[in-house]
């Protein structure tokens, strides 16, 4: 074993090490802070970061195989979908009525929904609010 | 009250983490695939007793890409590549379901 692989080994290992690490502190604070949106804001970036560094671990260890070829292709799908699917589900749960915690400081986004609702355009019809949005 | 149940949490995890850590005969990717297996459990514990719906299809979400993370240290301990075939198609198929949970908390139909 030359002396570049066994680098490029050791160091895949310290990547699986760092992304097993965000992994765990993601999950805990999935379990501790108070509130939907911090739960969403740890869990969402931590284990997003942490899988795509356990992924480039097992490209750096297996090279240009399929294995890792099939690990950068994860890499690339879950950095697209993830914050995709983490806006989403803020979004819906800010329509479905999630209350924030009663510690946050502000909430731009229901002032723009009930103070400043946008303009209807000719024939469109917006889309129904909650009835908990008008309190 | 809050306070013993919150040192009674960080003493059950030091412990777990402990064991996982340093008992002797393990390899070092089974000790980061245990470590998984927890963070894995510490998501279903946030599924069983989330006050609201939104809480649950975030803790889906994350342990899907948790499953990820799993199925690639799973396919370097046994060498076997098609794990990660597995890996992809979990990815799309939380991908999808996460989306589909969204619309259904929106109160909008599916194909709207």
């Amino acid at each position: 074993m030359s002396e570049i692989v066994k680098f490029l080994h050791y160091s895949g290992y310290g990547f699986i090490v760092l992304g097993v690490i965000f992994d765990f502190f993601g999950c805990l604070g999935l379990i501790r802070l108070p509130d939907l949106y911090n739960r969403l804001q740890a869990a969402t970036k931590c284990v997003t970061m942490g899988t795509c560094s356990i992924m480039f671990g097992v490209l750096l260890i297996t090279g240009f195989s399929p294995q890792g070829m099939k690990a950068l292709f994860v890499i690339i799908f879950l950095i697209l979908t993830a914050p995709t699917s983490a806006h989403a589900l803020a979004r819906a749960a800010h329509i479905a009525g999630v209350r924030l915690w009663e510690k946050s400081v502000c909430d731009y986004y229901r002032e723009d929904k009930v103070l400043n609702p946008p303009e209807p355009k000719a024939g469109e019809v917006l889309p129904t609010s909650h009835p908990k949005d008008e309190e | 009250m809050r306070v013993l149940s919150w040192l009674l949490g960080i003493l059950f995890l030091t412990m777990i983490v402990t064991w996982i850590l340093l008992s002797p005969p393990l390899s070092f990717l089974i000790r980061c695939f245990y470590i998984i297996l927890l963070c894995g459990i510490l998501c279903l514990y946030r599924i069983l007793k989330g006050p609201t719906a939104a809480d649950r299809a975030v803790a889906i979400d994350t342990l899907g890409v948790l499953i990820v993370g799993f199925c690639a240290i799973l396919s370097l301990s046994t060498g076997r590549s098609w794990y990660l075939d597995i890996a992809i198609a979990w990815a799309l198929q939380s991908f999808i379901g996460v989306l589909a949970l969204t619309k259904f908390l929106e109160g909008r139909s599916f194909d709207e």
